[in-house]
């Protein structure tokens, strides 16, 4: 049926809907399109909280907030303790971010402001060419390159630990942080260097006092971007920080991280019982955790441009 | 227009067809990460001899396979343990019935780095050690170097098999956790003061190793698990079937594949992986499930 309205003749004869109607439908196909990935996130805040309350019949909250010990399949007995974890995440998380984003500024600062332009043609699809790098493929070279390299220099045993992670997501993380930092360092108005300069600034100076402060929204935004992608990462983690449960106890020892924990448990897990349930709570723990960050980065975006103005 | 509308449901449905058919021709085995390597070989011997049969394996874990044969959505479990009472009635509640066969045995090694002087213990100290109890070579009769913990991940079969026959209890909370036979192998490899356990497949012919012998108590002989004899007699402390679990009597390719893995050729094939053939009882054992 469908196929002869659309035949040509017979819509030149008789429309089959009003001009209005039709710019009504497509008005409402657009903002369909514009609300789906609200409704997505919703429907995903939904599904995970509602999730997690059975879990919460068996697990005392509390417990579960600030247990020192996770074993939901202990021999002995069930611990649903998280606090190890969000130690580990935050740890990790915190490592890559203290290497990336010095390194990540400063190589926006240099594609931008030093480098010739045939050097930042070739440099800066190579640095987004990173990011394109599976992250199972990093976790590797996190097993056979990155951590007999810290084991050697830490004079550690093995390096399987926070910080062969916190390198390994800095790589990751550095695509994004060079890429937008550039981007933000370059749409700095020429007028900016051209009045700094003309002051008697060097040009490092310039850079550093105008030009990156000038830029700063773009820079926090590409740092928060680059944030979000190591909190979520799991493959690099689960492959390279050794993963164990206990409570980390320092930067060259085994963390495992909340995004490793639900990879390795969701499996095996017998379907609708408190562990399942428990890691649908892990996993509504570190959507509240990444809201939050683009949260805060949100709030941030904006005082910063309000003082700008 | 209409003639490009038909002629897409045409290729709409021949996709769909020939992908219904794919899927009801092969076969799907999943689970135990220990037998993955094993039930793959097996599977393209079985395949080059029987041309139009067609097997998919993949790995995941004991754990992992088990779920997967609870949700209909694989034909053979792997599983290096068996399966807990809880997941048999959980089957059963899914409409599955669970049925194990017997297709080789595994003296589950534990395994050193060769700088590492220690070449046997016992399974109390084996125990000792992964409970976290005991925390330096030295209170074992070696260096004065803390041990490091290489063990699998909880959707491990190995993992549970380990615990429930080894430790008793529950593992140190600092144990690594790795992802695989493999990865216990290359970690332990690099690292002098490590220890772990893998399926005796996995370090047949593997270099840079040590495996150690173990006694099941201190006045007991301490026998290796590369000694077929020793660990089908039960000497060698850790040795264990690895099992494959099935929905129901065994029909249609599933038993053809069963017969063929436990037959002659079958049987070959594990010893050339390192495992060791199925003894006597498992045979009977076997038997009554219908092979």
């Amino acid at each position: 049926m469908s196929i002869q309205i659309l035949s040509p003749r017979i819509t030149v004869v008789k429309p089959w809907i009003s001009l209005a109607v039709k710019e009504k439908l497509i008005h409402g196909f657009f903002f369909l399109n514009g609300i789906l990935s609200v409704i997505v996130l919703l429907g995903i805040f939904a599904l995970l909280v509602f999730t997690s309350i059975p879990a919460f019949q068996e697990i005392n909250v509390g417990s579960f907030l600030f247990g020192l010990e996770w074993n939901p399949t202990s021999y002995v007995k069930e611990q649903y303790g998280i606090i190890p974890m969000l130690v580990s995440t935050f740890m990790v998380t915190l490592g890559a971010l203290v290497i990336a984003v010095p390194l990540g500024i400063g190589t926006a600062a240099y594609l931008s402001d030093v480098a010739s332009p045939r050097v930042r043609e070739i440099a800066k699809p190579i640095v987004e060419i990173l990011a394109g790098i599976p992250s199972v493929v990093i976790g590797f070279l996190g097993i056979v390159l990155v951590g007999p390299i810290l084991a050697k220099v830490f004079g550690t045993h093995n390096g399987l630990n926070a910080l062969n992670g916190s390198v390994l997501l800095a790589v990751m993380a550095l695509p994004t942080i060079v890429s937008i930092s550039e981007d933000a360092i370059s749409n700095v108005p020429k007028s900016y260097d051209q009045a700094s300069l003309a002051l008697g600034a060097s040009k490092w100076q310039t850079v550093i006092k105008v030009k990156i402060p000038a830029a700063l929204s773009g820079i926090i935004a590409a740092c928060m971007l680059g944030m979000g992608r190591a909190v979520g990462e799991t493959m690099t983690v689960l492959m390279a920080t050794g993963c164990a449960p206990a409570m980390p106890e320092s930067f060259l020892g085994p963390v495992r991280t909340l995004t490793s924990s639900i990879a390795i448990e969701l499996g095996e897990v017998a379907y609708n019982t408190t562990h399942y349930y428990a890691l649908f709570a892990l996993g509504l723990v570190l959507f509240i955790m990444t809201f939050l960050v683009n949260m805060t980065s949100d709030i941030i975006l904006h005082k910063y441009e309000k003082v700008n103005r | 227009m209409r003639k490009t509308l038909s002629v897409m449901a045409v290729a709409f449905g021949l996709l769909w067809a020939s992908s219904a058919q794919a899927g009801q021709g092969m076969l799907q085995i999943k689970g135990s990460d220990t037998l993955i390597n094993l039930v793959q070989k097996l599977a393209e011997s079985f395949m080059e001899e029987n041309p139009g049969e067609y097997i998919a394996v993949t790995g995941g874990g004991s754990g992992t396979g088990i779920a997967a044969l609870m949700n209909g959505k694989c034909d053979i479990a792997n599983a290096s343990r068996l399966m807990k009472a809880k997941e048999v009635a959980q089957a059963s509640d899914q409409g599955i019935n669970a049925k194990r066969v017997v297709i080789a045995m595994d003296g589950l090694s534990v395994i050193t780095n060769p700088n590492n002087p220690i070449a046997q213990l016992t399974i109390d100290q084996i125990g000792q050690i992964f409970r976290g109890e005991v925390t330096n070579w030295s209170e074992v009769g070696g260096d004065n170097v803390s041990i490091t913990l290489y063990g699998r991940q909880s959707n491990s079969g190995t993992f549970v098999f380990f615990r429930d026959a080894v430790l008793k209890g529950d593992y140190s909370q600092k144990m690594n956790r790795m992802n695989g036979n493999a990865q216990i192998v290359e970690g332990v490899k690099q690292d002098i003061s490590s220890i772990g356990y893998v399926g005796v497949g996995y370090v047949k012919d593997a270099t840079g190793l040590t495996i150690l012998r173990v006694a099941a108590n201190a006045n007991g002989d301490y026998a290796s698990p590369l000694n077929s004899d020793d660990v089908k007699s039960g000497k060698y402390p850790i040795s264990r079937p690895l099992n494959q679990y099935i929905n129901g009597s065994p029909t249609g390719a599933v038993k053809k594949f069963l017969e063929y893995e436990l037959g002659y050729t079958g049987q070959k094939v594990v010893e050339e992986e390192g495992f060791f053939p199925i003894p006597a009882e498992y045979e009977e054992f076997n038997t009554k499930a219908g092979l």
